[in-house]
């Protein structure tokens, strides 16, 4: 059965300079990350203290929450809570009008991704305008992110120098890295001066303290939660760590994870609007905080895990299958191995369950998650409750269920279950070898682009027999 | 609005459980470094970050706060009159360019501080050797944007508030007691991007050159 | 690549005093299409002076189910292996995949059912082939074979699930006119995955095809493997391809190099 994915993932390997450039930065990452683990036991006794900063961190969310907005008050940042994207959109418009404010920066934000903020403040005629170098290349294209961490990824630097020549016709041709990013900041630097309103994502949100960190290398964020007079940050429920003391573990894990670095250029920890006497920094600052289905996944604790993710992005770094059919292929806001857990689980299992499916359990997105998620044991969770017939917690469960699968799987437990039908059957199997290869010659998947397996004459069982290797 | 933070509240909290978690968050990483070590781990982490670093000692950094601008052809510095070392500038500016203050809110010059500030001079509040990081403290005197939106900043550090680690800084200089800054910040590097097919590219929005000089 | 201490990881039984008799659980996949690779086991087993019991009831692990969300017929056909194996004695499996499947999924398959206690016993007896050839039987090999190259592909089970991948390269190495060739990417999954390759054939081809250049420009006369899985994978889209390089399972390679033809 040919499925929607199915296409989806069929146009993706068809082209060939998406991949290209895909497989091409995501070999960088992989080197990158693999030499800031030099120290194998340093890597083991970091990745098991910021699992347990996070562990700990979700086992006590509701209390950790309103911890962090007390003091988040108690500093003059503004708390609002929204359950779904909608409510959170109908905030920032809110905050929006209130400042009389039609134009907004933004800083790199996921959840603003998981909002569709940009498209929603448009029908309302306020102009949202991206400000990381891939973000911005991203909506200059039209497009969607195909990274976390690395947006444009999927696009080379002649697409780029093409876009930006297209976008920018004063600005000469270029396919130079540097003068494309300098073309980035010229067309930036007078919106950072006058924006009304900046909006970025948070990283960590410190409960103890009532402080958000934002990390990230341009200085896009820092301009975007500074000069304007307004800082409107996004975030998810799960992001809040208990302590001040957490953070340089997950920090450290996180850059190095992501990218390879010690740490980013900048790391922000902003824990007030502008104070008394101070010269710069916004007068309010709003933090929003994104429900849309956590809470849900909150409530299983074996999907609960999935809340642990710093957001570094290694899984799809590492992940076979990301690399193969790029971040675009998956339709979701969040791509990968991460993003094949959280999509089902946010968005249900009727529309996202064939996601499961992209995956061979293979691991490795588990072996350099700095926070240990299970993926591969999550995804084989998922799959059961996408075609379980009753199932209580992931919206859309049972929706995959096909009949004539659920026939071929009680056919074959019947057979594994009579060892004399079994043994029956792989006997005439390898005994009518001829046969059996011709109708095996004609699983057309199978055998694009592999050679039927030829059956011996044989099986193990009847060998074993003869040998006389048998039962005691 | 309460409503909704109280279903979402509810909610976590009828799925929270009582399974006490096993605390490893404890786990200490402190290393013993000689303070030359640290010194030196910081040098080379931030010079490899592309920042420039010059050695100086307390007689000796002014001339190099000279050379520096000499050598950037600078036309001007943002500095703060409050500080020492900024009261130390102004005593002996005469080799220097033409110094502005960051005297005025933001709102009353933020185009020319945007257009017209070629470099600003900061203090710094601290370093992170394992890193190469600096941390700064803005306050009513050395305001936030000093450090971001003129093209070159230069920052001066002592060496003997350069800690081994980021957990350590925390540590040392007590902040989980301290009332912490509207907006704390680590430093490591000029401004850069990676964006455009992996490839490190510097000065995007922020600073184009950090200089650090180390007294 | 980085290995990982992971939550999929467990205690492996302590290598204990070399057995008299073991079980060999032969796998579905063996039993079908490589049994050979059965029958070689056997032959390095008592080589040793282990006795083999195969107890011809057995069928298939419950893998195929299980990885697709079928957990009731996986249990089914999991509970119906587990009294196959009554004896205290080691449980062999030539399939790190199908030894993963017993020794880390079971548990969770099982758990909270009437039997649950019982499949802790049959988990710490189960070893996958090349870590009991190593670990427990400590083998001294003999190559009495011509001067050959191999390529490896270590499956992602043995790697990250049962993390026994070095167990093969140590085995082969010990064969003196053997040279062993490390494939690029050799850590990263041939795209085999049981039911992913029919459900998401397209993904599957894509990813087979690059394991495949991979090992050919290795320039190697074999595949050897520990999963017969990934070789029927591989080894199928070598052969389509009309390579020379031919796969074999790492007991039919050993056993073959290692023992006299009979006259």
């Amino acid at each position: 059965m040919t499925t929607k994915y199915r296409k989806q993932f069929s146009n993706a390997l068809a082209q060939h300079e998406v991949r290209n450039n895909t497989e091409n930065v995501i070999n960088k990452l992989r080197k990158h990350r693999l030499a800031a683990f030099p120290d194998q036991a340093e890597w083991v006794n970091l990745r098991r203290h910021s699992t347990a900063i996070r562990v700990n961190a979700i086992s006590k969310l509701p209390q950790l929450l309103e911890q962090l907005e007390i003091n988040l008050q108690r500093n003059g940042i503004q708390v609002h809570w929204a359950d779904t994207t909608e409510q959170a959109n109908q905030t920032v418009l809110n905050i929006m009008r209130f400042h009389d404010a039609r134009f907004v920066i933004k800083g790199k934000s996921m959840v603003s991704e998981e909002m569709g903020l940009n498209d929603f403040l448009n029908t309302h005629g306020i102009e949202c305008l991206e400000s990381d170098l891939g973000e911005l290349i991203i909506q200059l294209a039209a497009e969607k992110p195909s990274h976390m961490i690395v947006p444009a990824l999927h696009k080379n630097r002649k697409q780029i120098a093409r876009l930006f020549h297209r976008q920018f016709p004063s600005i000469p041709y270029t396919e130079d890295i540097s003068a494309l990013a300098q073309a980035a900041r010229r067309f930036l630097r007078h919106h950072f001066a006058t924006a009304p309103v900046g909006l970025t994502g948070v990283n960590f949100m410190i409960a103890e303290t009532g402080t958000l960190c934002l990390v990230e290398n341009e200085g896009n964020g820092r301009m975007c939660s500074t000069a304007p007079p307004v800082h409107i940050a996004v975030s998810g429920i799960e992001k809040v760590v208990e302590c001040l003391d957490d953070v340089p573990p997950l920090l450290g894990i996180l850059t190095r994870s992501a990218t390879g670095q010690p740490i980013t250029t900048y790391v922000n920890m902003i824990s007030s609007p502008r104070k008394p006497n101070e010269k710069d920094g916004p007068t309010a600052v709003h933090l929003i905080l994104l429900d849309n289905g956590r809470s849900r996944i909150y409530s299983d604790p074996e999907l609960r895990d999935t809340l642990n993710c710093i957001r570094c992005g290694a899984c799809m770094n590492h992940c076979p299958i990301y690399k193969h059919i790029g971040g675009h292929a998956y339709q979701t806001v969040i791509p990968g191995p991460i993003g094949t857990i959280l999509e089902p689980q946010k968005n249900g299992l009727d529309s996202y369950g064939e996601l499961t499916q992209a995956s061979t359990l293979c691991g490795a997105c588990q072996e350099v998650c700095p926070v240990s998620i299970p993926i591969p044991k999550i995804i084989n969770r998922l799959r059961w409750e996408h075609i379980r017939k009753n199932s209580y917690s992931t919206s859309g469960a049972g929706s995959g269920r096909r009949k004539t699968e659920a026939i071929i799987w009680k056919i074959w437990v019947w057979n594994c279950i009579h060892p004399g039908a079994y043994n029956r059957i792989t006997s005439v199997a390898t005994s009518m070898r001829r046969l059996t290869d011709r109708i095996l010659a004609k699983i057309s998947p199978w055998t694009t682009a592999r050679a039927v397996p030829r059956l011996p004459d044989t099986t193990l069982h009847e060998r074993l027999k003869a040998l006389e290797i048998d039962n005691e | 609005m309460n409503d909704t933070r109280n279903t979402i509240l509810n909610r976590l909290k009828a799925a929270s459980s009582d399974q006490t978690m096993p605390s490893a968050r404890d786990i200490s990483n402190s290393v013993n470094w000689s303070s030359n070590y640290t010194v030196q781990l910081f040098r080379t982490q931030l010079q490899s970050a592309h920042a420039e670093i010059y050695d100086a000692t307390d007689h000796s950094w002014l001339m190099t706060l000279q050379h520096i601008c000499r050598v950037k052809h600078l036309k001007n510095v943002l500095l703060s009159p409050a500080t020492p070392w900024g009261k130390a500038i102004i005593e002996n500016s005469a080799n220097l360019p033409s110094l502005k203050y960051y005297d005025n809110p933001v709102e009353n010059w933020k185009q020319s501080l945007f257009d017209g500030i070629e470099a600003a001079f900061t203090s710094t509040y601290g370093g992170i050797a394992n890193t190469g990081t600096l941390i700064l403290w803005p306050d009513s005197q050395e305001p936030r944007l000093m450090s971001l939106v003129p093209p070159v900043h230069i920052a001066v550090i002592e060496k003997t508030k350069i800690y081994n680690s980021f957990a350590e800084a925390i540590k040392a200089q007590h902040w989980s007691e301290t009332e912490l800054p509207a907006n704390m910040l680590l430093i490591s590097g000029p401004s850069k991007s990676a964006d455009i097919e992996q490839t490190l590219t510097y000065g995007v929005h922020g600073p184009k050159e950090l200089v650090v000089i180390m007294v | 690549m980085i290995k990982t201490e992971s939550r999929m990881d467990f205690t492996r039984a302590s290598a204990g005093p070399k057995p008299d008799t073991v079980y060999l659980f032969g796998t579905c996949l063996i039993d079908l299409l490589y049994p050979q690779a059965g029958v070689s086991a056997v032959h390095l087993f008592e080589r040793e002076g282990v006795n083999v019991i195969f107890p011809q009831t057995q069928t298939c692990c419950g893998q195929p189910a299980w990885n697709s969300g079928y957990r009731d017929e996986a249990l089914a056909v999991a509970r119906a292996q587990l009294k196959l194996f009554p004896r205290p004695i080691p449980i062999i499996v030539p399939s790190a995949s199908c030894a993963g499947m017993i020794k880390v999924h079971y548990p969770a398959l099982f758990k909270d059912e009437p039997d649950e206690a019982s499949v802790f016993d049959v988990v710490n007896r189960v070893y996958e082939l090349t870590e009991f050839l190593t670990d427990i039987l400590k083998v001294n090999l003999t190559d009495l074979g011509e001067p050959t190259t191999v390529a490896v592909h270590s499956s992602c089970t043995a790697r990250r699930e049962m993390n026994v991948a070095d167990r093969i390269d140590s085995l082969l190495d010990q064969l003196q006119n053997v040279t062993r060739i490390e494939p690029d990417n050799a850590e990263e999954c041939c795209g085999f995955g049981g039911t992913f390759a029919i459900k998401q054939p397209e993904i599957s081809t894509a990813m087979v095809l690059e394991k495949a250049k991979a090992i050919e420009n290795t320039g190697a006369q074999q595949l050897i493997g520990q999963d017969c899985g990934c070789l029927m994978n591989i080894g199928g889209a070598l052969k389509k391809q009309d390579s020379q390089i031919s796969h074999v399972h790492i007991a039919e390679f050993l056993w073959d190099r290692t023992h006299k033809a009979k006259p």
